[in-house]
């Protein structure tokens, strides 16, 4: 076993074969950043005082949810055989939401570190991310943590790991992030098994930007691996697809808190700070090289995140509108992956259409504009991107109900994912039945052990990304785990239905279904309409239709008594206070034609059950 | 009177009021109010400030109630002179609860007189007391009309055994006959109290109801749709579900009925929930707190109402007593009240009164309003033409929601 490092090398002037860049992969919650944080204790870059659980994880919300959201690198000494090595983490996210954050941080690596909770078994996102890291050619260390657990199994799960990747399960790691056990043999073997990162010195410098963080005090912060050559300080940088210039005013390693250096030098991973103020001017995948001595080819990129899931995004109280589009836009600074556009809804007022990665990565932008900008949002319910052709060949793309041509339709293709189930073998029944509601069609099915089995299917986006996960988690006692990628798209047979309230449409609550699935939605909302809105001075119908044939109906009676009726002697000050009262919630609804309508009723009928529960997956 | 009291400034240990006050007092009537915060049992649907011996730990301060309320008289009389208001005969009284006639008639004689000495009383006036139908006898009813008292108004609330069993009530129906009678001889006018839709009360049993409360010949009836008030033992009752919830469409049927009812035996409707025999024998003490005037609560709990200050005294029976012991007004807080607040409760007030609102004195929003409420059949088209807003049937109903529309912005 090693002891702390005595020394540790300097940035700027490490040789490459002393350092290791590796990230930890893992499906959601099996700890990965309580391993890291026992990493960041033993090689005592925090110190034991100072530690706190997930200590890498920062943002409020994922404090609060227990979640990394956001990749995190830190540079850490580690010293093995009396060699001092830099080694470089970078912590990941486990939901799939987040998968373009695994995915830009396995560019920055040559080895990743595969956790699996010991207790959990091999579960989907562990598939998807190990198959993104060995598409990247990354050498995988096997883990098994939370071994102090007593449910944990560790033989069953080396033999599962091993089957998988090849090798032996005796060379499967065990180790508990929780007391540290196995952790320091993980460092040691980190630097004895992963390859040093190569590049060329003399070249001229090419650096990868695989993270753009906005800072409000420091501007936007970009972090880099450096492949070729080297940056120094004060230097003048370009930026090689947009040939954009900047002066390096800093640059640093984080271990993890900022600390300036001499420069980066080959194979080491920093940050720059150049006073930019927006993250898209400092994009993840571009080149990053030296103005006085251009590279001549950059490094390849990565694809944008695309958005999946699109939202419309109201402040409950029209006049917010200004905060909110300030908000967004800050908010974009942070994350590239977040596009949006004003878009104004005759029901809700003005507002946002915003595009998400999925639901959670939407809920916690949510979660943000509210609590950093003090702002109260209604979100409309979420879509994905539909895409219509016109009888006159003209392609219309929607993400928003209300926007569906009126025209004739000649095709509409949907967004299709292919997904992959891993659960014990029991629930395959259940698990087949509830993809084949969905419109799904199977893919095949392996063997993962005797008794667990990895299902694939390609099903539409939409019938995936809203209740489903919950809906399989139930299914199968909660055992069953889900990962999904973009795969395509289909022509479907999908109609838009809206609804009506006294024959005036809510463009609110419109939505596009399979026509299967029409009626359903119709009665679904008419009716939960009809228990949400409180009854006027007059009966209004409410009607559920695709184009002009109504498909459900319901109707909310008429009030027949609003008045206090009783002997109130001389207390007017009571009554007066009363009436004030609900002159003030009646200033709080918003007008359908003549129906008013609380907020409360908005956000209660736009807020699926499904999207409830959605925080963990 | 609710037992919770607004929230309000201070008001100040002389009770003096502010200069504005007096302004243009000769015009108005002035009232007087006392509260007997007393009761025998307290009903489970009752919120009203009032105790029962029990509560009160001792029956002693009932003892020494009229000595206390008539310091308040004294203290008001003495503090409307200082504070400049003209001393004007009352033009109504209105003792009520609690149970007024659980005390002794002699002390609301006691009162009554004492109030007198510091007013007057003016030709005509009315004078009423709440009573419920088993706490008067013969002789206490002779006593108080003997005192000057006019009218008395009686807590029949049903004429339904299993209503009254809901709502607690003491009294057998057969009382309230007896009572009636009992009153007539003493030359009292007689209104009766009912309430409509307690939980397990049938359509029918609430026709019955009203059909034995006109058989009585009453000159007035107060007809109220039972509240459920919060922290009552009839709201514990609804959420454990031991009786069923109130339902708002059966209130309005019942309402309706009411209506008909009591039109068809020959009273009209002046106010939402009352009904008169002739216009004359409408509450008009009553009808002093919605039209604005002037009066002064005397009690624990009491509000006061003069030249738009408005106040409310300490609840307690023991804190009122001790702060008129020692010589300080009883009030706890009070509000001065500026235009639009005025404004405001004029409309809220007069919109439930069958003399109506005068609508060219209604703001654009409540001058605008006007046709879609008559559309809407909730106001009275024609009365509307001679510039009076005036609620339908309809609109009675739905009288909170009209005052919401037409209320400015
Ligand atoms: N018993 C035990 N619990 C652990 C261990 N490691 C992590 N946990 C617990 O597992 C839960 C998830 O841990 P995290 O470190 O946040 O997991 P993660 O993989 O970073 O999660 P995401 O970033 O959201 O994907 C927490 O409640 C940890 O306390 C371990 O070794 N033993
Ligand atoms: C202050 S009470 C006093 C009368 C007397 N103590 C009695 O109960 O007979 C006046 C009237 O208010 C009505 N009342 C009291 N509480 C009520 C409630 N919660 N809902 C409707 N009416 C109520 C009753 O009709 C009652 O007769
Ligand atoms: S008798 Fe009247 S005041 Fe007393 S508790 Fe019953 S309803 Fe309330
Ligand atoms: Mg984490």
């Amino acid at each position: 076993m090693s002891p702390m490092a005595r020394t540790a090398p300097v940035p700027a002037a490490t040789d490459p074969a002393i350092i290791r860049n590796f990230c930890i992969i893992a499906h959601i919650d099996h700890g990965k950043s309580t391993l890291a944080d026992r990493m960041l204790q033993y090689t005592g870059v925090v110190q034991s005082r100072d530690m706190k659980a997930q200590y890498l994880d920062r943002m409020d919300i994922e404090r609060e949810r227990g979640i990394t959201i956001k990749s995190q690198a830190v540079r850490m000494p580690w010293e093995l055989d009396g060699t001092s090595y830099a080694l470089n983490m970078i912590d990941t996210p486990g939901h799939v939401d987040f998968t373009y954050e695994v995915s830009r941080s396995l560019a920055a690596c040559e080895g990743a570190v595969l956790l699996v909770d010991a207790a959990q078994g091999i579960e989907a996102q562990t598939l998807a991310n190990l198959y993104l890291a060995m598409e990247n050619n990354l050498t995988i260390i096997p883990v098994l943590n939370k071994i102090d657990l007593p449910a944990a199994q560790p033989e069953k799960y080396a033999a599962e790991l091993a089957s998988l990747i090849g090798g032996d399960p005796e060379d499967v790691l065990r180790v508990s992030g929780k007391t540290g056990a196995g952790v320091e043999d993980l460092l040691d073997k980190i630097v004895r098994d992963l390859p040093a990162p190569v590049g060329d010195p003399d070249a001229p410098a090419r650096a990868m930007i695989f993270d753009s963080v906005y800072d409000t005090y420091r501007g936007v912060v970009t972090y880099v691996r450096v492949v070729d050559g080297m940056l120094h300080p004060r230097e003048r940088i370009q930026m090689m697809s947009t040939r954009a210039t900047h002066e390096l005013l800093e640059i640093g390693v984080s271990s993890p808190e900022p600390t300036p250096s001499k420069g980066l030098g080959v194979g080491e991973v920093g940050y720059l700070i150049t006073g930019v103020k927006d993250v898209r001017q400092s994009k993840v995948g571009d080149t990053v090289t030296n103005l006085a001595k251009p590279a001549n080819a950059s490094l390849p990129g990565y694809a944008d995140a695309k958005p999946m899931v699109f939202s419309g995004l109201y402040p409950l109280d029209g006049t917010d509108y200004p905060v909110l589009r300030d908000a967004l836009e800050k908010l974009m600074l942070n994350d590239a992956a977040l596009v949006y556009e004003p878009e104004t809804s005759a029901a809700l007022g003005f507002g946002f259409r915003v595009g998400f990665l999925g639901l959670l990565h939407l809920e916690i932008t949510r979660e943000r504009l509210e609590r950093e900008y003090k702002l109260d949002l209604i979100s409309t319910a979420p879509n994905v991107e539909y895409e219509v052709t016109l009888e006159d060949k003209k392609v219309v793309h929607v993400t928003n109900p209300s926007e569906y041509p009126t025209g004739k339709v000649a095709e509409v293709r949907e967004p299709m994912v292919s997904a992959t189930i891993l659960a014990p073998n029991e629930f395959v029944g259940a698990i087949m039945e509830l993809c084949q509601s969905r419109r799904g069609v199977m893919g095949g099915m392996d063997y993962l052990s005797e008794d667990r089995v990895e299902i694939r299917y390609r099903l539409p986006l939409a019938e995936i990304v809203f209740d489903f996960f919950d809906i399989l988690k139930s299914k199968t006692r909660g055992y069953g785990s889900l990962d999904w990628k973009a795969d395509g798209e289909q022509v479907a047979d999908l109609v838009k239905v809206d609804i009506m309230l006294q024959g005036e449409q809510v463009d609110a609550f419109s939505a596009i279904t399979h026509r299967d699935k029409a009626y359903a939605y119709g009665v679904m909302m008419t009716g939960k309409l009809r228990e949400l809105i409180p009854r006027q001075q007059f009966e209004v119908p409410i009607q559920a239709a695709i184009g002009s044939r109504i498909i459900a109906r319901e109707s909310i009676r008429a009030i027949r008594k609003d008045v206090l009726a009783k002997c109130y002697g001389g207390d007017i000050t009571r009554k007066r206070k009363l009436l004030e009262k609900q002159k003030e919630g009646k200033k709080r609804m918003k007008m359908v034609g003549r129906v008013e309508v609380p907020q409360e009723a908005f956000i209660a009928a736009l807020t699926t059950d499904e999207s409830k529960d959605k925080a963990k997956k | 009177m609710p037992s919770v009291l607004p929230l309000g400034d201070p008001a100040p240990p002389d009770g003096l009021l502010p200069a504005a006050a007096a302004e243009g007092a000769e015009q108005r009537a002035f009232g007087l109010y006392v509260h007997i915060p007393f009761c025998a049992v307290r009903c489970g649907y009752c919120d009203f400030n009032t105790y029962t011996a029990t509560e009160l730990g001792g029956g002693a301060s009932q003892d020494a109630y009229a000595s206390t309320a008539i310091a308040e008289v004294e203290f008001a009389a003495g503090a409307m002179l200082a504070s400049g208001l003209p001393t004007r005969p009352l033009s109504t009284v209105f003792f009520g609860g609690g149970t007024p006639t659980l005390l002794p008639a002699e002390d609301l004689a006691r009162i009554l007189t004492a109030s007198i000495r510091a007013w007057g009383l003016q030709p005509g006036a009315e004078v009423t007391t709440e009573a419920n139908p088993d706490s008067v006898t013969p002789e206490s009813l002779q006593l108080l009309a003997d005192a000057g008292f006019t009218r008395v108004s009686f807590g029949m609330q049903s004429a339904v055994p299993h209503v009254l069993k809901v709502l607690d009530r003491t009294h057998t129906p057969s009382r309230v006959p007896e009572a009636v009678r009992w009153a007539r001889d003493a030359g009292l006018a007689v209104s009766l109290d009912l309430i409509y839709g307690t939980p397990g009360e049938s359509l029918e049993d609430w026709r019955y109801s009203l059909e034995t409360a006109l058989s009585y010949g009453p000159d007035h009836i107060s007809a109220y749709a039972l509240i459920v008030e919060d922290g009552t033992k009839l709201a514990a009752q609804i959420r454990r579900g031991e009786v069923p919830e109130i339902d708002d469409d059966d209130h309005a049927a019942k309402y309706e009925l009411a209506d008909e009812l009591i039109s068809a035996a020959g009273l009209g409707w002046y106010e939402v929930s009352n009904w008169s025999r002739t216009p004359e024998q409408a509450c008009r003490h009553n009808l002093a707190y919605w039209r604005g005037d002037d009066w002064w609560g005397i009690g624990p709990g009491a509000h006061s109402h003069v030249g738009g200050v408005r106040w409310w005294n300490v609840k307690h029976p023991t804190a009122y007593a001790n702060r008129l012991g020692s010589g300080a007004s009883p009030a706890a807080g009070r509000e001065t009240l500026d235009t639009e607040t005025r404004n405001v409760e004029r409309i809220m007030l007069e919109a439930r009164l069958n003399s109506g609102l005068d609508i060219p004195s209604l703001g654009d929003t409540g001058r605008h309003a006007v046709a879609g409420l008559i559309a809407d059949g909730l106001v009275d088209p024609v009365a509307a033409f001679k510039h009076r807003l005036v609620l339908t049937l309809k609109g009675r109903l739905l009288a909170d929601a009209v005052v919401r529309r037409i209320l400015p912005d």
